[in-house]
């Protein structure tokens, strides 16, 4: 057991805590534009969320891996010095680089598996915060079971012409391009009949409709196609390959949905609120019951958070097998942050259900927010039921479900 | 950076796990636990001793192995696996500990030298400092020992009884001493024993640093809590893996009952929480090795979180095995029971979970 990153890095940590110093008090001026840039907004130093990532990539804090002639910094990808970013990053309230699917998921299949016309196009744009992307996977009748989606494409004079709907779109209102699953292949079986085409937002015939979530939210969207055309060649593999090509990408973000170091800031958050508020006189913090439930949630959380050490080993690590470690981190995570953000409401008590602008609300009414969030993640990117069925089979060798037979 | 144990520990881990598969089948246990074997059980204690784990804690210059609780911890894991009825907790972890932080120079010399050629064997009493009850009660007075203690572990193959009082005082008695009377406690586990030791007017060594220092019995417990923690994982490992073994096995309705969603969700669930539980543990036997801050809040959530699930699997991986997990012929109760002794060993989870509070400053 080690748990020293060495000189180098304690070095490097020194570099970004120069950093974030310097960069305290980021105030976009665009933010109305990009996601998730809303919380800068007040600092002294201005500019675009663009010109941030630009910064962050000419460091090697952001992009690192990714070839210089696409826009990235050009440098082999270093996990230790990704986690300093984010956990430095964190501490001192500098936004973190944009994530969002484009740079998440659509860069890495595109250098995977995008021709070389595609990449110079795409990735330096997507990079800079430019060109956002939504995803369009789901629809209304293809959720967990998603191979089974029905929007079609049709090849008609050299154009992709899409017909169907997508739901469960998020940034789909922000984005220039959406990286899509279509139907291509009719006659082709179910997970052979796909196609990963790239269309971009603004083609006629598209319409979004924003779908508010029970946070109150419009995080998500349903998005209609009417023989939507678009070229070709806006299509990443083959036709028919669009089910491959999806699944690289899906890995990376089962991955992205459970940040441990996120969990641990929020359990502090709530070990601070339970310090502040009473109950008939008492600090809330010293009422037996509450106090143990609170211990009871930090073992669970530091138990997480050893455990993701213990991913991040094994990536260092070749030899070290944590197959089930790694496995489980979306369904503990998502559950683990949905349990402590409802706990902090119970402490709160009635003041607990305050929301929106209402007098009286505690921490800007985050808790509600984040516990009802945590809900949707426990649901999307493969509910904790198909998180279950993937560790007993593919984790712990249990048989597959017979296949129901057609017609039966 | 490297997380997990090393090849070193888990080479060990697998000798003592190998050595307990080969000796130590259920027959034997069985054996020991229900007609008293004592032989069986005396030879399991001495080939045990061969691979040396009553010397990990005991300094090289001591004649012992000089290895650290993660070593201990990685052992653990083994006997909770294979349900060892052997003495190790008390015997081998608190002990050596108890006297590197407790003793004074002649104390240590004397008692770490005789334990690593096992001359002296200690069974442990510390319950008079985490959780005192109604009946119990214990006072030093100079060289003499009064009153009761219960829940003394690893009493199997011991010479000496070390015993410490509420306020953290740990005192050596001979079991050669007169006034010493020792009851025996009947748990539901059978593969380890519990006394109840009723001392009057007994002569006693009290470790001298323990006068003005609480760092011995601290530290002593922390190890203990995590290396019993440790012996529940293993327990809880075994109690999974024949629960998905049986699972794929077991046919009703014309199909493996393994490939039911609610079969295999129950497998998926105990899985996932015991994978973090591995970590977990490992990460607070380090920062006991490390002498980090924060280390008595790791020993305290290692060891109530690992209860917590470990309770929760031994319950559902019984289930897994339908009534034949309810029966004495499949033996799953042993494992069973062992979880739930230590549960309640050093502290039940909610008493630690307190402990855990005050030490953050809460």
């Amino acid at each position: 057991m080690d748990l020293n990153f060495g000189k180098k890095y304690k070095d490097f940590t020194k570099e970004v805590k120069d950093f974030c110093k310097k960069y305290k008090g980021i105030h976009f001026i665009d933010s109305s534009k990009v996601p998730l840039s809303g919380s800068f907004k007040s600092g002294e130093i201005k500019m675009t969320r663009s010109d941030w990532q630009k910064i962050l990539i000419e460091k090697g804090y952001f992009a690192r891996s990714i070839p210089s002639e696409y826009g990235g910094y050009g440098e082999e990808s270093d996990i230790i010095k990704s986690r300093i970013i984010a956990e430095e990053f964190a501490k001192s309230k500098i936004p973190p680089p944009m994530g969002g699917q484009g740079i998440d998921m659509l860069v890495p299949t595109l250098l995977e598996l995008g021709t070389e016309e595609q990449k110079q196009k795409y990735i330096k744009p997507t990079l800079h915060g430019e060109i956002i992307w939504c995803q369009g996977y789901s629809e209304p009748n293809a959720g967990s079971d998603l191979a089974s989606l029905q929007t079609k494409g049709k090849l008609i004079d050299g154009n992709w012409v899409i017909n169907g709907q997508k739901i469960w779109t998020s940034t789909a209102q922000y984005s220039q391009m959406m990286f899509c699953l279509v139907r291509t292949e009719p006659d082709a079986s179910k997970h052979a009949g796909i196609s990963y085409l790239l269309i971009p937002m603004d083609t006629p015939g598209i319409e979004i409709r924003p779908l508010v979530d029970m946070t109150l939210n419009a995080g998500f969207n349903e998005v209609f196609f009417t023989d939507v055309t678009i070229p070709e060649n806006n299509i990443v593999g083959k036709r028919g390959e669009g089910w491959a090509v999806a699944n690289a990408t899906l890995s990376h973000e089962r991955g992205s949905l459970s940040d441990p170091n996120a969990m641990m800031n929020r359990l502090n958050s709530l070990i601070d609120r339970m310090k502040k508020e009473t109950i008939n006189g008492e600090k809330v913090i010293k009422n037996p019951v509450y106090r143990d439930k609170l211990m009871k949630i930090q073992g669970k959380v530091i138990a997480f958070q050893s455990n993701s050490l213990r991913v991040l080993s094994a990536k260092l690590n070749k030899n070290q097998d944590v197959k089930i470690a790694g496995m489980i981190q979306k369904l503990v995570g998502t559950e683990l942050r949905h349990e402590l953000e409802g706990f902090a409401i119970d402490i709160m008590g009635e003041l607990g259900t305050l929301y929106e602008n209402s007098p009286n609300i505690r921490d800007g009414g985050s808790w509600q927010i984040a516990y009802m969030y945590f809900l949707g993640l426990i649901i999307g990117g493969g509910t904790s039921q198909i998180q279950k069925n993937i560790i007993s089979e593919r984790g712990l060798g249990m048989p597959k479900e017979p296949k129901v037979q057609q017609g039966a | 950076m490297y997380f997990g144990l090393s090849e070193d520990q888990i080479f060990f881990q697998d000798n003592v796990k190998k050595f307990l598969e080969d000796n130590a089948p259920l027959d034997v246990i069985r054996k020991i636990a229900n007609e008293d074997d004592k032989t069986s059980k005396e030879d399991l204690h001495k080939g045990i001793i061969t691979l040396g784990i009553n010397n990990i804690l005991i300094p090289e210059e001591n004649g012992g192995l000089g290895l650290d609780l993660l070593f201990a911890t990685a052992v653990s894991q083994s006997l909770g696996e294979g349900i060892a009825t052997l003495p190790f907790t008390g015997s081998y972890v608190m002990a050596p500990i108890a006297i590197k932080y407790g003793a004074n120079e002649e104390q240590r010399n004397f008692y770490l030298n005789e334990m690593s050629s096992n001359n002296i064997n200690f069974s442990i009493g510390f319950s008079e400092f985490f959780g005192s009850r109604n009946e119990s009660e214990l006072n030093f007075l100079k060289n003499k020992v009064n009153g009761k203690t219960f829940f003394v572990m690893d009493f199997d193959y011991a010479t000496h009884i070390m015993v410490c009082d509420k306020d953290g005082q740990i005192g050596i008695v001979s079991l050669e001493s007169t006034g010493i009377e020792v009851v025996d406690l009947i748990t539901v586990d059978k593969t380890r024993v519990f006394k109840e030791i009723i001392f009057k007017n007994t002569e006693v060594d009290i470790l001298e640093n323990t006068l003005s220092s609480k760092e011995a019995v601290n530290n002593a417990i922390d190890a203990g809590r995590i290396v019993i923690a440790a012996d529940s994982l293993g327990a809880s490992k075994a109690m999974l893996d024949k629960a998905i073994e049986y699972s794929k096995e077991r046919k009703q309705f014309n199909r493996a009952i393994g490939s039911f969603q609610a079969v295999k969700h129950m497998c998926a669930e105990m899985a996932a929480e015991l994978e973090p539980c591995y970590s977990i543990l490992w990460h607070a036997a380090h920062s006991f090795d490390s002498g980090e801050k924060n280390k008595k809040i790791m020993a305290c959530h290692a060891k109530s979180h690992i209860s917590d699930i470990s309770k929760m699997i031994s319950k559902k991986a019984t289930e897994v095995h339908g009534g034949m997990g309810f029966t004495d012929l499949l033996g799953l109760h042993y494992w069973f029971k062992r979880i739930g002794v230590n549960r309640q060993m050093l502290g039940s989870p909610e008493i630690i979970r307190e402990e855990a509070a005050k030490s953050q400053g809460l």
